[in-house]
């Protein structure tokens, strides 16, 4: 029905307002992203191309150094989100009990409670009642910013399985028990197998936003817990360097890369999910 | 499958233990400590005493923290509508893209939302900056001849650069759920408004967005309170009288070093997000009744 009364993507000021949106969006990060290849400190006049950024970067001890305790922050939460969320999600699909709504609703908190508040929270906390000792060998030495992400991210987790879960066939798993399968058999046969597009996109998500994470570990990071976030906040704090638009692009390329994944893994499924 | 504890105690435990745990330990427990910090008062440098005290809260009523409130409502409010207008036809064009090229469109309004924030933060103020792309770009054009040398538009480090980066970064927030309500409504509902004699301009009025109100509604709330609790953009974006209510807890802590003056702060901010939230709540329930 090309050019029907309702196919609003054929006007012209329809387009052109979508072009005005796309250059808004994309127009910073593309040139960001062009600038890292610039054969210039000035990051505005093209003078051709180089990848000197891209060495000074890997040269950058300290820069590496957090990218890699933001990776394995990341990775460990995630892990942990995944486990946590799960359980989270199963308990409340599963069983019905007093407080369950309470239960619900606290979970779901962790989403609603402002950054900041979190962050300044975990500050009072890691101070006051747990100080975390310092000097402790890797990745111990980032406990307290692993338990600050999870405490953010499984909850997310938490909402993408039970979407999922509302989706299940409750008679797959009555056969298997009429048929004398255990909890566990029922679980690892036939729940994890339904639940393994949600986990890969909750767990994708508990990665993208513990790496995403500024203002948490900003509060909870002490001088020897940098993350790549945190590095990057102190480099752009006052100037606007070709070195940090070299970390930025990585940084864009590896979450566009984790999203390219998690779309191939779920096929049509993250795009309706995300709603 | 659903049953009551009693049937699966074992089952039961194992599943509620861990987040329960985790989330009274690492979640609850850090909240409770801060709202007995905003009800405490500071004997000396390291030593905090909680005294049971509204002082902190009464404290916050004063003018130059009810401004600073007032500003962070207010900004949030701004951007949240500029977020409306400039979302709502988008996602009506993508709502009434045909099917082939819906899914990679919303993906194209999606993708920034993965890429970091902070970077989505600085890419702006490479483009803000006394030297940045827009700055060239009107120097590359100035008639230099006639209006003399350019001097360079203050675009950064004012209320207007936090507003522009607010919205950078809510846009894709606000284009979802409005798309996920447009893409649900009954289209023939419109088609025979058309029909039946009404404009383009009557029918979307009186029939689109009524009809989308729940994804409107949404969207104003999912956009408002990221908004609200904001502290990169204004740190990174803003000048000093464009600080936004993050930005003042945040010195409270770090630089102020009065914690249970920032904690009551915090937990008017935290009280003020729930409220929203609630409030959402509220409408959709009605909505469905």
């Amino acid at each position: 029905m090309a050019g029907g009364p309702l196919d609003y993507g054929h006007r012209w000021p329809m387009r052109l307002w979508l072009a005005a949106v796309g250059v808004f969006l994309y127009g910073p990060l593309l040139s960001l992203m062009a600038f890292s290849f610039n054969n210039s400190r000035r990051t505005i006049v093209w003078r051709g191309f180089t990848l000197d950024w891209y060495r000074k970067l890997f040269a950058d001890a300290d820069l590496l150094t957090a990218f890699g305790n933001s990776l394995t922050i990341a990775a460990l939460s995630t892990l942990v989100s995944l486990g946590l969320g799960t359980a989270t999600a199963l308990l409340l699909w599963r069983f019905r009990f007093e407080g369950q709504t309470a239960i619900a609703g606290l979970v779901a908190l962790p989403i609603v409670v402002p950054e900041i508040c979190l962050g300044v929270a975990f500050l009072v906390f890691f101070s006051a009642v747990l100080p975390w000792p310092t000097g402790l060998a890797w990745p111990f030495n980032l406990g307290a910013i692993i338990i600050a992400h999870i405490s953010f991210s499984f909850s997310f987790v938490a909402l993408v399985v039970r979407a999922r879960l509302a989706g299940f066939d409750h008679s797959l798993a009555d056969a298997a028990r009429d048929l004398g399968a255990s909890d566990g058999t029922i679980l690892r046969d036939i729940l994890l197998p339904h639940l393994s597009p949600a986990l890969i996109a909750g767990g994708l998500l508990a990665f993208t936003l513990s790496l995403d994470d500024f203002v948490i570990t900003f509060f909870t990071s002490g001088p020897d817990t940098i993350t790549f976030p945190v590095k990057v906040y102190a480099m752009v704090r006052f100037s606007v360097t070709p070195e940090v638009n070299a970390a930025s692009t990585l940084l864009i390329l590896l979450t566009a890369g984790l999203a390219a994944l998690a779309l191939r893994l779920q096929g049509g499924d993250i795009g309706r999910e995300a709603l | 499958m659903t049953e009551r504890p009693k049937a699966a105690r074992g089952v039961f435990a194992l599943l509620a233990g861990p987040p329960l745990v985790w989330l009274a330990l690492f979640f609850v427990l850090p909240l409770v400590i801060i709202l007995g910090y905003a009800l405490g008062e500071n004997r000396s440098l390291t030593d905090i005493a909680i005294t049971g005290s509204f002082r902190n809260f009464g404290r916050a009523l004063q003018p130059v923290y009810l401004g600073v409130l007032g500003k962070s409502l207010w900004f949030a409010a701004l951007t949240t509508i500029a977020c409306l207008v400039i979302g709502f036809p988008v996602a009506m064009a993508i709502a009434f893209a045909p099917a082939r090229w819906r899914l990679a469109l919303l993906l194209l309004v999606m993708l920034p939302f993965w890429v970091n924030l902070l970077i989505r933060t600085y890419a702006l103020m490479a483009v803000l900056r006394p030297e940045g792309y827009i700055n060239s770009l009107i120097k590359l054009v100035w008639p230099a001849a006639w209006l003399g040398d350019f001097v360079p538009l203050d675009l950064l480090h004012n209320n207007a650069a936090v507003i522009i980066g607010l919205v950078y970064v809510q846009l894709p927030f606000m284009v979802l759920p409005l798309y996920a309500a447009l893409d649900r409504l009954d289209r023939s509902l419109i088609e025979a408004s058309l029909d039946l004699g009404a404009g383009q301009l009557t029918s979307f009025a009186r029939i689109t967005v009524p009809l989308a109100m729940p994804g409107i509604i949404a969207g104003i709330i999912i956009t408002f309170v990221p908004t609200l609790g904001a502290y990169l953009t204004p740190d990174l974006l803003g000048g000093t009288s464009s600080q936004m209510i993050a930005n003042v807890i945040d010195r409270q802590f770090r630089s102020a070093n009065d914690w249970p003056f920032g904690a009551a702060l915090s937990f008017i901010l935290m009280a003020l997000a729930l409220v929203a939230m609630a409030l959402q709540g509220l409408v959709t329930r009605r909505g469905r009744a």
